[in-house]
């Protein structure tokens, strides 16, 4: 196989086409204050969570660089790893494919599906299928595709986006869940009961008898994988509900699509990979589901096993020295759970099914910079620190989101702030023009005098809800000279 | 906490006074420099430094810091420690200056920042670690609340120094911060690339702030502090913004 494909995204997804800048759209998700409040409990609970766990664990930050490690060995050596792994599952009875982008990959699956001649297929969870928009391309072709993650089903319910890579409707309150089943549940199948409250018992309790007689039925289930390990071709879901499990076991056709950053080296890799994960995402010391199939097996589970191994811009991303270590992700959500900028816009201002900080370096790096959400992204931070801190394979987020920043920068070209930062750059290169700027503000200060300064041209995004510092008189540059003139070379 | 290594008298010493407190906020490297020289340090401030790059740097603009990289090197190496009351700066020399090296492919100059970093400390750092001190005889007689910045906190792991350093202030009622270490949204440009989010971030600071009843809201680094006193200001909520250094340098004098 190779592992090079020409540039970043051949493939733009259609749903995100004109999508605004983030600072455009973090503004009208500021004013949703149901939103923010519905995400500030949610983030802070699992935050919570995810730290207590964490803390019990002594040998945590040798965990975090097993797991990096893991990752890295096998990013280092992708193609070898990938080819040991179409091997192995091939040799297992599997049928591998491979997907260069999004467009390659639905087709793929929607032959298999197709070749089966059914209508509908049960789904996993899973990111790599909505970054392809899989579904979308199933429903075009006139199939449909059942989501069955309790949170992944209330937002096909209603029509709606992802926010979160983990609770996809974190957004959503209770009772807002309890009018969507109750409208919607009815037109794709069993209804919710018309007695149904917002109780979560309930909710789940509808959710599931909407959803059995979905799996019962289905031929084809869809997934995708957390881990592909290479060495024995298997692949491992991590969940929570039991559905995923259901949706892997009971069809008799099963199709899985796959990043090809998804490999790791061997089946020790997964020892820390199973501790790290649970953990970081859930705040669970173990998750209820860990489903591991390697191959076809005569009479037990899907009897036909489809692999899809998407790049997708994988490659592209595994070129950049410095932005690689992004695949080492395995979206367990933690840097989003931490993210004070998240935490009030939520994930669809990022524009993508990757939200938070590893999308704000992720999107940029699979899409390209050339829409104006993903220039905006790399800079969707304050660079606080707190991803890198929680994420459980040691991504540098923000080292990358610096990194990314630069790289807009030079595609910008020349704009007003490439002219300014070139000011400074010239200004700040010489003591001398330093102290004649100083000079400068410090006549402006004097004409200011000390009344506080509430609004400066140009400088509306500072001063519409924050004063401005007034300006000092005299730099320290100035005192010293004055007060230990001896020290002035 | 480790002892000097030889007579605090004998270290040179070199203010980094940071371009932003240089031009912004002079009273926080003089009372930085105040505060050393109580301690029975001789400072030195080299009229020849500028800037650490960081803003051009967090920007996208790195490729532009180069200059004033090997500006940093060329003003400060001769020096035994180099001292900065902000742990932003300090924390872009230690992270981002070797990589900007690495991004004008320099390895002689490559070398020199290697050599230089471990001897530039922010101010709680070089007061804990290298002086050995935290009790640093300051006298303070108001209900204070302390917020961590995050480059303190998570680049340069400071951890409780500054705590330690306040505890022993006499006369000071430290009040605890709820939601401490959670970033202000000031971010460098942030504040202005993404106003609305940082405004929102710096609300529940101030809210946080508030709920303490503090007099004074202290912290290391003036860039959060003039975002966060911003807030605190348009709301006339009569809380003051000090920086650390100016709170350690207070003496019984001051306050009369
Ligand atoms: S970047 Fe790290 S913390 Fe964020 S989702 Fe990926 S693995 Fe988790």
């Amino acid at each position: 196989m190779s592992t090079t494909t020409p540039g970043p995204l051949q493939q733009t997804s259609a749903t995100f086409v004109g999508m605004p800048t983030f600072p455009q759209a973090a503004r009208a998700a500021l004013a949703n204050t149901q939103q923010r409040k519905n995400l500030r409990h949610a983030t802070h609970t699992i935050r919570g969570k995810r730290e207590r766990v964490v803390a019990e664990v002594p040998e945590w930050e040798a965990l975090r660089v097993a797991g990096a490690e893991a990752k890295d060995e096998a990013l280092t050596h992708l193609g070898d790893y990938l080819e040991q792994l179409e091997a192995s599952l091939t040799s297992n009875g599997a049928t591998v494919h491979w997907a260069r982008d999004a467009q390659e990959a639905n087709r793929i699956v929607l032959d298999i599906v197709r070749s089966k001649e059914v209508d509908e297929v049960v789904k996993v969870k899973s990111m790599v299928t909505q970054e392809i928009e899989l579904n979308e391309a199933l429903e075009a072709a006139g199939i449909h595709a059942w989501e069955t993650d309790l949170a992944e089903l209330i937002v096909q319910l209603g029509h709606d986006r992802p926010s979160h890579i983990l609770v996809p409707a974190i957004h959503r309150n209770r009772s807002e869940i309890r009018e969507i089943f109750l409208r919607e549940m009815g037109t794709v199948g069993r209804p919710a009961p018309d007695d149904l409250t917002d109780d979560p018992a309930r909710l789940a309790e509808a959710a599931r008898l909407h959803l059995r007689e979905k799996f019962l039925r289905a031929k084809v289930g869809v997934s995708g994988a957390n881990f592909a390990v290479a060495d024995t071709g298997t692949l491992v879901v991590v969940e929570s509900e039991g559905n995923g499990r259901m949706c892997l076991t009971l069809p008799e056709t099963l199709i899985s699509v796959v990043g090809i950053e998804k490999v790791i080296p061997s089946w020790e890799d997964l020892a820390p990979m199973l501790q790290l994960l649970p953990r970081s995402s859930t705040g669970e010391r173990m998750n209820p589901y860990t489903t591991m199939w390697t191959g076809v097996h005569e009479g037990d589970g899907p009897q036909e096993v489809h692999v899809v191994l998407l790049d997708n811009g994988r490659s592209h991303v595994l070129a950049d020295r410095v932005g690689r270590q992004a695949l080492r992700c395995i979206r367990c959500s933690a840097c989003l759970n931490v993210c004070p900028v998240y935490e009030r816009t939520g994930g669809h201002a990022y524009g993508s099914v990757y939200p938070g900080p590893i999308g704000a370096v992720l999107n940029p790096q699979l899409r390209g910079t050339a829409s104006t959400i993903d220039k905006s992204l790399p800079y969707a931070s304050s660079l606080c620190g707190a991803c890198f801190d929680a994420c459980p394979v040691r991504i540098n987020i923000p080292e990358l989101l610096v990194e990314l920043r630069g790289q807009v920068v030079e595609q910008e070209g020349r704009t007003a702030e490439s002219a300014a930062m070139r000011a400074a750059a010239w200004v700040l290169s010489d003591p001398k023009r330093l102290a004649g700027a100083q000079k400068a503000a410090a006549t402006a200060g004097r004409v200011v005098g000390t009344r506080t300064v509430r609004s400066v041209p140009g400088l509306g995004a500072w001063t519409n809800a924050r004063d401005l510092p007034t300006l000092p008189t005299e730099s320290f540059r100035q005192w010293w000279a004055r007060e230990r003139g001896e020290d002035d070379r | 906490m480790s002892a000097p290594a030889r007579p605090v008298a004998d270290l040179k010493v070199a203010l980094f006074a940071t371009c932003f407190n240089d031009t912004m906020w002079p009273e926080t490297p003089k009372a930085t420099v105040s505060l050393l020289e109580r301690l029975g340090c001789r400072v030195e401030f080299p009229m020849e430094q500028t800037c650490c790059g960081q803003m051009l740097t967090n920007t996208g603009y790195g490729s532009k810091a180069g200059a004033l990289v090997r500006r940093f090197v060329d003003v400060f190496e001769g020096y035994d420690a180099v001292v900065a009351p902000s742990g932003s700066c300090v924390g872009s020399v230690r992270e981002q200056h070797p990589g900007i090296v690495e991004l004008v492919g320099d390895d002689r100059l490559a070398s020199r920042v290697e050599h230089l970093t471990p001897k530039v400390y922010e101010l709680s750092e070089f007061l804990v670690d290298v002086l050995g001190v935290t009790d640093v005889g300051a006298y303070f007689p108001h209900r204070v609340t302390y917020h961590p910045t995050c480059h303190s906190l998570r680049m340069l792991r400071v951890g409780d120094r500054p705590l330690q350093l306040l505890r022993a202030v006499r006369g000071i009622d430290l009040v605890e911060l709820p939601g401490a270490q959670e970033c202000c949204g000031f971010g460098g440009t942030f504040a202005m690339k993404n106003a609305d989010v940082s405004i929102a971030m710096g609300a529940d600071k101030v809210r946080h702030v508030l709920e303490t009843g503090a007099e004074v809201l202290v912290a290391g680094d003036n860039s959060c502090l003039a975002h966060i006193g911003g807030l605190l200001g348009r709301q006339r909520s009569g809380v003051r913004r000090m920086h650390l250094a100016e709170v350690l340098a207070s003496t019984e004098e001051d306050q009369a």
